[in-house]
């Protein structure tokens, strides 16, 4: 199983690249193995201000759905379009061209709230 | 939980495991399209050794099979199969099952939902009035069923039997894969053709034979090993019912279009109030939907009108990896059920909208 030691990683098995104020957010490689073959994905929060734990949207699989839950408050800024036509890189590239939106963080002091490449690996061993 | 005589090949080809009435099984190898594109096209091997098997016996048997099944199963003759189901006392269904007439009046084999198999075991029992021989000979029953258009090519090369001329819904008994007492019958949940395979598991070296040998003539032909999931995949695109989504203890054997194998030819459980509801005409049906919004139907999602007014509900829902859109069954009401009606489906806070479509969604 793939875990990139330079994300931070939550418990509802999302990964989160952090670049100043700027998020990047997608599911694991775990995640999209569980999921299995994914159809596409859903998300209708662009622009508004979320909090942690906020459901931003959901990834539609072949044989079930899931909600995503925003890992630290703040507003999305980009969906990757990529994703309306290629949903499968999801499956293919999860923390490549697999990436689901970007955000800016409104309180950076969340971040450390975050599991590490390590606890996440405790986590889903 | 339990282990079916393949769930070690399973592991060793990387299955993605989950129970499933209690039993160990592989729900995907290389992944739910891939498997479900190799069945539609070449062919598949599915484990389904958890399904449940009884045989009954003597001059009585026929007798208690058509007072507990809705299809008239004394049409049947030496080696033929029909689907049917048990109607229960309160206007649903307590499983939908396959009778094989193994010998005319005398032996039979019933195939039911491995999540039913104490329940229809206890329900058979308790109508066996007249001391039929029951025996349940699940456990000691491995089931794979081999789909698509290259199965029969694939099995015809392991046996003496004529496969190829096996007409659907027949089957023959023998010498399979170097093992005896092998049952093989042109069925399946796919759509796809092929056939299933049952055989007897008390020696321990005939299932991995069986499975290696499949596989042995089989990889030349696309064959791929097949999960639940698309097996799954598979039926509803065909709109075949699964015990559970779309039928279940509350769900009239009419209202789920199983019209065609309730014969009021004959008394069976119930029959009179079906044969009342019938008369009556039905207030519910099952029917195919297709989404014309984007979104995937999924079991228990509400079904609404353009006035936003509750029709129904939705059984059972995916993309279909076939047709590459998706699809549902849902029962809906008179008058919000006929072909082309505009529908929603309420897709947690939304509603989508979808249309009623004729059955089977997908044809070969």
């Amino acid at each position: 199983m793939n875990i990139p030691q330079e994300l931070k990683y939550t418990k509802d098995h999302e990964w989160i690249r952090i670049d100043g104020d700027v998020a990047t957010i997608g599911v694991t490689d775990f995640a999209q193995h569980e999921l299995g073959d994914i159809v596409f994905v859903d998300i209708n929060a662009i622009g508004k201000e979320l909090n942690a734990g906020d459901v931003f949207g959901t990834v539609e699989a072949v044989k079930t759905v899931s909600d995503l839950f925003l890992p630290v408050a703040g507003t999305i800024t980009e969906i990757n379009a990529g994703l309306e036509s290629a949903p499968e890189k999801v499956n293919t590239d999860p923390y490549g061209d697999g990436w689901m939106v970007k955000m800016t963080i409104k309180d950076a002091g969340e971040i450390a709230s975050l599991l590490d490449a390590d606890a996440y690996s405790n986590l889903v061993a | 939980m339990f282990n079916t005589p393949f769930t070690k090949q399973h592991i060793a080809l990387g299955a993605k495991m989950a129970e499933f009435a209690g039993y160990n099984m592989p729900i995907s190898y290389t992944g739910i399209n891939d498997e479900h594109a190799a069945v539609r096209t070449k062919a598949g091997l599915f484990d389904v050794s958890h399904m449940g098997e009884f045989i009954l016996k003597g001059e009585h048997a026929l007798d208690l099979i058509q007072r507990i099944t809705s299809n008239d199963a004394s049409k049947l003759v030496d080696g033929q199969a029909q689907y049917s189901c048990f109607p229960n006392a309160t206007g649903g269904i307590v499983d939908d099952l396959l009778v094989y007439c193994i010998a005319q009046n005398k032996t039979y084999m019933l195939v039911v939902n491995a999540s039913n198999i104490d329940k229809d075991w206890n329900w058979v029992s308790s109508h066996n009035t007249n001391n039929v021989e029951m025996h349940n000979i699940s456990e000691k029953t491995g089931l794979l069923a081999l789909q698509g258009p290259n199965a029969i090519k694939i099995a015809q090369q392991l046996t003496d039997m004529d496969l190829v001329n096996l007409k659907y819904y027949t089957f023959v008994k023998g010498k399979f894969a170097d093992v005896e007492n092998v049952l093989v019958s042109a069925t399946g949940y796919t759509g796809a053709g092929g056939v299933e395979i049952y055989f007897e598991t008390t020696d321990t070296s005939a299932a991995e034979k069986i499975w290696n040998a499949i596989f042995a003539v089989g990889e030349p032909h696309g064959l791929k090993p097949a999960g639940l999931g698309c097996r799954d995949t598979l039926r509803l695109e065909m709109g075949f019912c699964l015990f559970g989504n779309d039928i279940d203890d509350t769900t009239s054997p009419l209202e789920a279009g199983l019209g065609w194998i309730t014969k009021f030819t004959k008394e069976f459980t119930n029959s009179e109030h079906f044969a009342a509801q019938k008369a009556v005409g039905l207030q519910r049906k099952l029917v195919g939907i297709e989404m014309i919004d984007k979104g995937i139907p999924r079991h228990g999602y509400k079904m609404k009108n353009a006035e936003g007014v509750e029709i129904g509900v939705v059984t059972s829902g995916t993309q279909s990896p076939s047709l590459n859109k998706a699809i549902g069954m849902a029962y809906l009401v008179a008058g919000s059920n006929a072909l082309d009606t505009e529908v929603f489906v309420e897709v947690r806070d939304k509603l989508l909208k979808a249309k009623v479509v004729k059955l089977p969604f997908y044809q070969a």
